[in-house]
């Protein structure tokens, strides 16, 4: 949680925020190093490092473009499932896997886009979280293959190999391995942000009817950034699918796409650390609640209601209002 | 025949549903996600006061525990979320759904729950429509009433008329001095109580566990989505025409009798995105 306090005068002074964010990489590449001595464990920040990928994905869409998705969950368990039955099936290569669950995710974003676009606001809301439902039914229901409820087992993290060597991965190589794709896609969205395509984005969601007079097929941005983040979701997916040893239908859960959402409220939907604040208070939340209570979902609940109604403008919003004023 | 019908049933219990997240939409405009668990409220009340009050007084009685839980819901967490982002209000309905499934599985416990119905409502009224059971005409014409009564209702009187014209433009009615504020409590309650009501009914026909609501909640949504967004008859249709067509697909090939929901949705959206009954160009 060090990197919430290192992030406050990021947002004061914008000429601090090449250190901030400088000082945000060395305390994660130093994870494995203070995070036990805190009392946590690596495959903690590890699962955190996973949901903040699959929240920046989400948050191009929520936060960037204005589209309330509430259906991600979706493609971060097809992701998983991708995975899973790549290693099972194919072979047992983890590039392969990461890809096989990438790209499994994505498509089905590509699909699904275009008819949840049909319809804006909260009906968009409402077609998305239907779509992930369909998901969820699918893999239940199709257990010759997705193992149904029980979720799919019979893979595990193989190793990687390189230039003929076998690296084993054991839980902190894995973690450096997970930190090196969260870079990459941090440090794609800071491309696609700042890129033309970008502030398109941004200009669908404060005005869509004036980009449209300006001859931008606006429907066709909305599909592109939906694209990407499900990508990038569907990567997180498949990442957790090889932290967890499993592919379970939760991943594709109404819940786990509220969380998301929610990750991306706490942390701070306008801002690009956002997700990734959420997700660490979110993740350590969760081990916390589940650790000392049985009725923890109440308390997830209960983190959904107090970020809507006193942190709307999530934790960055929160400091950089108050940095401004 | 007997599987259509079976989804009919089933369907019944979409179409309330999707009856009452349609009027909390259309005035409140907040998808109320929490309205499945307000169903398994209803459902738990009517189990827990059946043996004091019987049936039919569970009957009458325990939507309106849901809607006073409902109302005061409504007055606490959403009011201050009118006129914000609607991503806001769904949240926090989808917070209050995990809050409240859970609360629902601490109270009366996470094994499923047998609804007992008087026996002569239970008993096949022929042998050879065994399928149709006292309870299920009962559930039919108790539906029909009350559906019925809530378009009265909308058509006659003057609340009915004000939360109309209060879909179409509630910022002239609020100028021409109508209470929204009450009328939107209003129309959140009587989601709240076809919601409860739902419950109950369904309870007696698939018995009780705590995640009932969650799992007729998804079929709603698509229930409007298919009838047409803004079109209360669209969702009741569509709510039939979703269950029912789930029936059908449970007796021929059960694997995909939930799949199957949400492809019909796909298609309408590819061939008729307004939905079926949906006016064009409304809502988007």
């Amino acid at each position: 949680m060090s990197a919430s306090i290192e992030t406050k005068p990021a947002a004061a002074q914008g000429s601090a925020r090449m250190l901030v964010a400088a000082g945000i990489w060395v305390l994660l590449l130093l994870v494995p190093l203070w995070l036990p001595a805190l009392g946590g464990y690596t495959d903690l920040a590890t699962r955190a490092l996973i949901y903040a990928i699959a929240a920046s994905g989400l948050n191009l869409v929520l936060g960037y473009t204005g589209g309330l998705s509430f259906g991600h969950a979706a493609y971060f368990g097809l992701g998983a499932y991708g995975a899973g039955l790549c290693l099972i099936y194919i072979a047992p290569s983890l590039p392969l896997a990461i890809l096989a669950g990438t790209v499994l995710g994505g498509i089905a974003g590509i699909l699904v886009g275009p008819m949840a676009m049909k319809r804006k606001g909260i009906y968009f809301a409402m077609i998305t979280i239907a779509f992930g439902q369909m998901f969820y039914f699918i893999a239940v229901r199709w257990n010759a293959l997705t193992g149904g409820e029980d979720g799919l087992t019979g893979f595990s993290r193989v190793p990687l190999h390189l230039g003929g060597h076998a690296i084993h991965m054991g839980p902190v190589r894995f973690y450096y391995l997970v930190l090196a794709l969260f870079a990459v896609v941090m440090l794609v969205l800071w491309q696609i942000l700042r890129s033309p395509l970008g502030h398109s984005f941004v200009a669908v969601r404060e005005n869509t009817t004036r980009l449209r007079f300006l001859g931008v097929a606006v429907d066709k941005q909305i599909w592109v950034a939906f694209a990407i983040s499900t990508f990038i979701t569907a990567l997180a997916g498949a990442l957790n699918a090889l932290l967890t040893g499993f592919a379970s239908p939760d991943n594709l859960g109404w819940q786990l796409s509220g969380s998301f959402v929610v990750i991306c409220v706490l942390g701070g939907m306008r801002s690009y650390w956002g997700p990734f604040l959420g997700a660490i208070i979110f993740i350590v939340a969760q081990d916390y609640l589940s650790s000392v209570t049985q009725n923890w979902m109440s308390f997830i609940g209960l983190i959904f209601v107090l970020a809507v109604l006193f942190f709307p403008q999530g934790l960055l919003g929160f400091i950089k209002g108050r940095a401004r004023s | 025949m007997y599987s259509a019908f079976n989804g009919l049933i089933v369907g019944i219990f979409y179409a309330l549903m999707a009856l009452g997240l349609s009027l909390i939409l259309g005035l409140n405009g907040v998808i109320n996600f929490a309205h499945g668990t307000f169903m398994a409220l209803g459902g738990y009340l009517a189990f827990t006061i059946e043996p004091y009050v019987g049936f039919w007084g569970s009957l009458i009685l325990a939507p309106f525990g849901a809607v006073v839980l409902g109302l005061l819901v409504e007055r606490i967490l959403i009011r201050p979320l009118y006129g914000r982002d609607p991503l806001f209000s769904l949240l926090l309905t989808f917070g209050l759904a995990m809050i409240m499934e859970d609360l629902i599985r601490t109270i009366w416990g996470s094994v499923g729950q047998p609804f007992a119905l008087p026996n002569y409502l239970n008993t096949p009224l022929s042998a050879s429509l065994f399928f149709l059971t006292g309870y299920r005409l009962v559930l039919i014409a108790i539906t029909i009433l009350v559906t019925g009564a809530l378009f009265a209702v909308l058509r006659y009187t003057r609340i009915g008329i004000r939360i109309r014209a209060g879909n179409a433009d509630l910022e002239t009615i609020s100028a021409m001095g109508v209470n929204i504020f009450f009328l939107r409590a209003a129309n959140f309650g009587i989601g709240i109580f076809l919601a409860g009501l739902a419950g109950i009914l369904a309870a007696g026909q698939l018995g009780l566990s705590p995640s009932i609501g969650s799992s007729l909640i998804m079929p709603s949504f698509v229930a409007i989505i298919v009838g047409g967004v803004g079109s209360l008859i669209g969702s009741v249709l569509g709510g039939l025409i979703i269950g029912i067509a789930s029936g059908i697909t449970a007796a021929f090939f059960p694997v995909a009798q939930e799949v199957v929901i949400y492809v019909i949705m796909a298609v309408v959206l590819v061939l008729r995105p307004r939905g079926l009954l949906g006016q064009e160009g409304l809502f988007e």
